[in-house]
């Protein structure tokens, strides 16, 4: 039955062009759906089914805008009928229209039409033009050939929220990635990082994810030489002092890797106070040999920081005494917070590797923990003067007690005598 | 008592209680009173109010191409002078991770040093990471007086 | 310092002269004969006749802080907890007032419950002094409304989600239920409209409400003097009595005082919490209670299955309650002896003990269930 129908299709098929009328009118947009859909092998429906959500269906383009080449409507490969095309030819079928500005312009004038060119010039383009390496990742691996949605669609490939495992599918697949230098790990290294916990568990879009360092349709490892400027992007308090330090020229004169030598690139953990030490110096001493003086500017950094950490903690403990004994100190709390604006401001100062700015944004916040202080140390005063006061209105109420205790003694000696 | 006891004893005794009734009754309406006027007479600090602040700067502390942080309620404010001489006000409040943002009078526009998250002068997220626009509170000037209140 | 001679002497004729002058024309001297007629009988159950005065000190020290905390509190939603967060941290005795005000609506609420307990069981509410226990009853049903529309009013976490639940009560009462809920809320949800409606009834309508139904439960108590139990009138023997003035009311004078010094000493070591401003759209916080003198109730409908009987349980509790209400205001007309010179029943005796046990034991459970478990 099946191959019957299949045999039927063929000789169809084979059959329009020699049927002129036919070839003009059978295949538009609408004819090709209702066959595919018709069909029983999954992989002919499945197109037909997805292409319904298509960002171009919803534009107005139908199947023949790819499938076919220069307006033909007919289904011959002779007349340009595209039935699967090539991957070496999937960003020229791409280009045909996203690197044509004026074409692009009718659509969405926004638009960049660079991406083809891009393409080329990215390790997954060079490695298509250079080998024509089957497994390497063209237009149709990331925005899925028949389902293509905007990059602000939560539901697109592309969305930020998707970036991680659409770039995982072949970049965390060890049999994808077995024949390649560079591993399977970074899916999983970015997935505990700082900024993969930020977008994956806190949902913050505007974390970065792989395209975000590396390009999307030039995607590549960034440059030695531009790590600095891709972290730089965000961190840039951080970029320019490491610009100035002592660091910024050496690591560019030796053509290290500036913020990922210290900084890891896809497991850049957060920046945690305690640990900053001991991973400071399995970093440095790297380069710094042991009698190198240079290393204990970081011993004297972190110890900085680590005095305005146990100011914030003690005053906060002050306060929470203070709260803990039922006085209102809210507005002191709410202050104290602004010493997480100094710590941020005296992390970013490390970066300059010397402990004088540290030092700097340091004192600013310790000003603000010794008025916190001041406050708990006030609100604890009053609180023990509250009770001092309760002693002596209670000894007050006390004596008018006896007092009245000996009154109604003596009014009740007076009217038994009497 | 016994009839024995000299006469003038009950005297005595009745004097004194009636004297430590008379100075605890009196101590203790001053115990009672005290507190109730010190609590009539309005505190220093003037109430506040989560829906409008005082600054505690004048307008002329301001000058054109300039911003300040202020506490609004139980959070940051920036007042910024825009180069046009307007005083505008946002929540100080990074829309990222709530880092406290600054007026850049080279950029003449508000910027979050954490993540280099750029503002307009209308408060708009328009580069950088920041995912929404500032809040943005009225500003009054009265007298030289800077009153900002929130938008309703 | 001989007498009549002194600057002293010349002070007090001055101030005689004035009070005798202000009397021909208002004429309060013709109380002190009844002040000093007024007996009190002293029996091995006298100690209970202090309760009700105790009640009525604290019922006014109620108004008088009331009064003063009138002056910050802003009655909104936006202003309410800032005003009290104010009052605590910026007036000066701001949180003396507030906390005396929160430890002493609890302390009245006991001491109206306390007596009631004993008017019930020392059977005070005889004739000719059923009227004075009905308005008594009135005022512990009012008193708890002052206390369940005060706990609104700093408008924090706790208070919004205990109103929540309590107004939710009303609710199942079928066809009127969720009108009355709508009323008390005014909305559909504890809202701002919430918050000005229990401020109107806590400072003007239930005071009210409470200053006459006092005014008429104290007049009666003057009018029929105290009620001598009957298991006191049944010993025979010699009564005694001791002077209403100034006898009686120095010793109500001393357990006032000891009052307001534990109320201070409550306030200086246990000052009223504030706890985090209400926020209508955060879950509700575990452990929301009611305040203790609701909670054996809370407790019981916690208890109460889906359906009793085809009813909705909670309906039961809540139409149980509301028939023990109403046997409480008549309990003098319910508990009469059957014939001329029949003994004094027990049965009421035993059915106080059982509500008494029944509210210490559910009480309990209240304050020690586990919501988890």
């Amino acid at each position: 039955m099946r191959v019957a129908r299949h045999l039927w299709l063929a000789t169809l098929l084979w059959l329009l062009p020699l049927v002129p009328t036919a070839a003009q009118t059978l295949p538009s947009s609408d004819a090709c759906r209702d066959c595919h859909l018709a069909l029983e092998e999954e992989s002919l429906v499945a197109p037909a089914r997805a292409y319904e959500r298509d960002v171009h269906a919803e534009t107005g383009f139908g199947c023949l805008a790819c499938h076919g080449s220069g307006g033909t409507n007919q289904l011959n490969p002779a007349a340009g009928f595209l039935a699967a095309p090539e991957r070496r030819e999937i960003p020229g079928m791409c280009g045909r229209c996203h690197s044509d500005a004026v074409f692009m312009r009718q659509f969405d004038p926004g638009l960049r039409v660079d991406q083809v060119q891009e393409y080329w010039t990215s390790r997954h383009g060079e490695l298509l033009q250079d080998s024509n390496d089957p497994d390497v990742a063209t237009c149709i691996d990331c925005h899925p050939a028949h389902e293509i949605r905007p990059a602000d669609d939560p539901a697109s490939t592309v969305h930020p929220s998707n970036i991680l495992s659409t770039c995982g599918r072949c970049h965390a697949n060890p049999a994808r990635m077995a024949a390649r230098e560079i591993g399977t790990s970074q899916v999983a290294e970015y997935t505990g990082s700082v900024h993969g916990q930020l977008l994956l568990e806190e949902g913050d879009l505007s974390a970065p994810v792989c395209n975000d360092c590396h390009g999307n349709h030039g995607a590549a490892p960034p440059g030695l030489a531009s790590v600095r400027n891709v972290c730089g992007q965000c961190h840039s308090v951080m970029a320019d002092y490491f610009d100035d330090s002592a660091h910024g020229q050496i690591f560019e004169e030796a053509d290290l890797p500036g913020c990922a030598l210290c900084h890891e690139h896809h497991a850049i953990e957060s920046v945690d106070d305690a640990a900053l030490l001991a991973r400071s110096e399995d970093v440095c001493l790297t380069c710094h040999e042991p009698p190198d003086t240079l290393g204990l500017e970081f011993r004297r950094i972190a110890a900085v920081l680590d005095t305005l950490n146990r100011a914030a903690e003690a005053s906060r403990a002050i306060l929470e005494e203070a709260e803990n004994v039922g006085m209102e100190v809210s507005q002191a709390l709410f202050e104290l917070e602004d010493v997480g604006n100094a710590q941020t401001r005296a992390h970013s100062a490390i970066h300059t590797f010397q402990v004088a700015p540290v030092r700097e944004q340091v004192a600013a916040g310790m000003e603000i923990t010794v008025r916190a202080a001041e406050r708990g140390r006030e609100a604890l005063d009053e609180h023990r003067f509250r009770r001092l006061g309760l002693g002596a209105s209670a000894s007050i109420i006390l004596l008018l007690i006896i007092g009245l205790l000996m009154k109604i003694r003596e009014l009740e000696r007076a009217e038994d005598t009497s | 008592m016994k009839d024995g006891d000299s006469s003038t004893k009950p005297v005595t005794r009745k004097r004194f209680v009636d004297w430590l009734l008379g100075t605890s009754a009196g101590g203790f309406l001053a115990a009672v009173f005290y507190p109730v006027a010190r609590y009539i007479v309005p505190p220093e600090v003037p109430e506040a109010s989560v829906n409008s602040v005082t600054l505690a700067f004048a307008a002329d502390d301001v000058p054109s191409n300039f911003g300040r942080i202020f506490k609004f309620g139980t959070r940051p404010g920036i007042l910024v002078r825009t180069p046009g001489g307007e005083l505008r006000a946002f929540s100080a409040r990074c829309t990222h991770l709530d880092c406290t943002v600054q007026y850049r009078e080279d950029l003449s526009h508000i910027w979050c040093a954490c993540h280099n998250g750029h503002f307009d002068l209308n408060g708009r997220n328009i580069a950088g990471p920041p995912p929404e626009p500032l809040q943005v509170f009225d500003v009054n000037e009265r007298g030289g007086q800077i009153v900002v209140s929130v938008r309703s | 310092m001989t007498d009549g001679t002194g600057p002293g002497s010349r002070a007090r004729g001055a101030i005689g002269r004035f009070a005798s002058w202000l009397d021909d024309r208002i004429g309060l001297s013709a109380i002190m004969p009844v002040l000093r007629k007024k007996e009190v009988p002293v029996h091995r159950h006298s100690f209970w006749y202090y309760i009700g005065g105790m009640a009525l000190f604290l019922f006014l020290l109620q108004i008088a802080t009331g009064i003063l905390l009138l002056f910050y509190y802003r009655p909104s939603a936006e202003g309410a907890y800032e005003s009290i967060q104010f009052l605590m941290a910026e007036v000066e005795f701001g949180w003396l007032i507030r906390s005396i005000h929160s430890w002493g609506a609890n302390l009245m609420i006991f001491m109206a419950f306390v007596h009631m307990f004993s008017v019930m069981l020392l059977k005070a509410y005889r004739a000719p002094r059923e009227i004075t226990w009905i308005t008594g009853v009135g005022l512990l049903f009012v008193s708890m409304g002052l206390g369940f529309t005060g706990y609104l009013l700093p408008w924090n976490e706790l208070s919004f989600f205990a109103t929540r639940v309590g107004t939710e009560i009303p609710g199942v009462v079928p066809v009127v239920g969720p009108f009355i809920r709508d009323v008390l809320r005014g909305g559909e949800d504890v809202s701002g409209a919430t918050l000005t409606r229990f401020y109107a009834l806590h400072v003007s309508v239930l005071p009210a409400l409470a200053f006459m139904l006092v005014a008429l439960h104290v007049l009666l108590v003057q009018r029929h003097g105290m009620s001598v139990p009957p298991s006191i009138e049944a010993e025979g023997g010699p009564r005694r009595s001791m002077k209403f003035f100034p006898q009686f009311l120095l010793r109500d004078l001393v357990g006032w005082l000891a009052a307001l010094a534990m109320l201070a000493a409550a306030a200086a070591f246990f000052p009223a919490h504030l706890g985090e401003k209400a926020d209508p759209f955060a879950p509700a916080p575990a452990g929301i209670q009611p305040e203790w003198y609701f909670m054996f109730m809370f407790q019981t409908l916690r208890y109460l299955p889906a359906e009793i009987m085809g009813i909705e349980g909670e309906l039961v509790g809540v139409g149980a309650f509301g028939v023990v209400g109403i046997v409480l205001l008549f309990v003098p007309f319910l508990d009469k002896p059957k014939g001329p010179d029949a003994k004094p029943g027990k049965l009421w005796t035993w059915l106080t003990f059982g509500a008494l046990a029944y509210i210490l034991l559910f009480s309990y459970l209240g304050y020690t269930f586990d919501p988890n478990a």
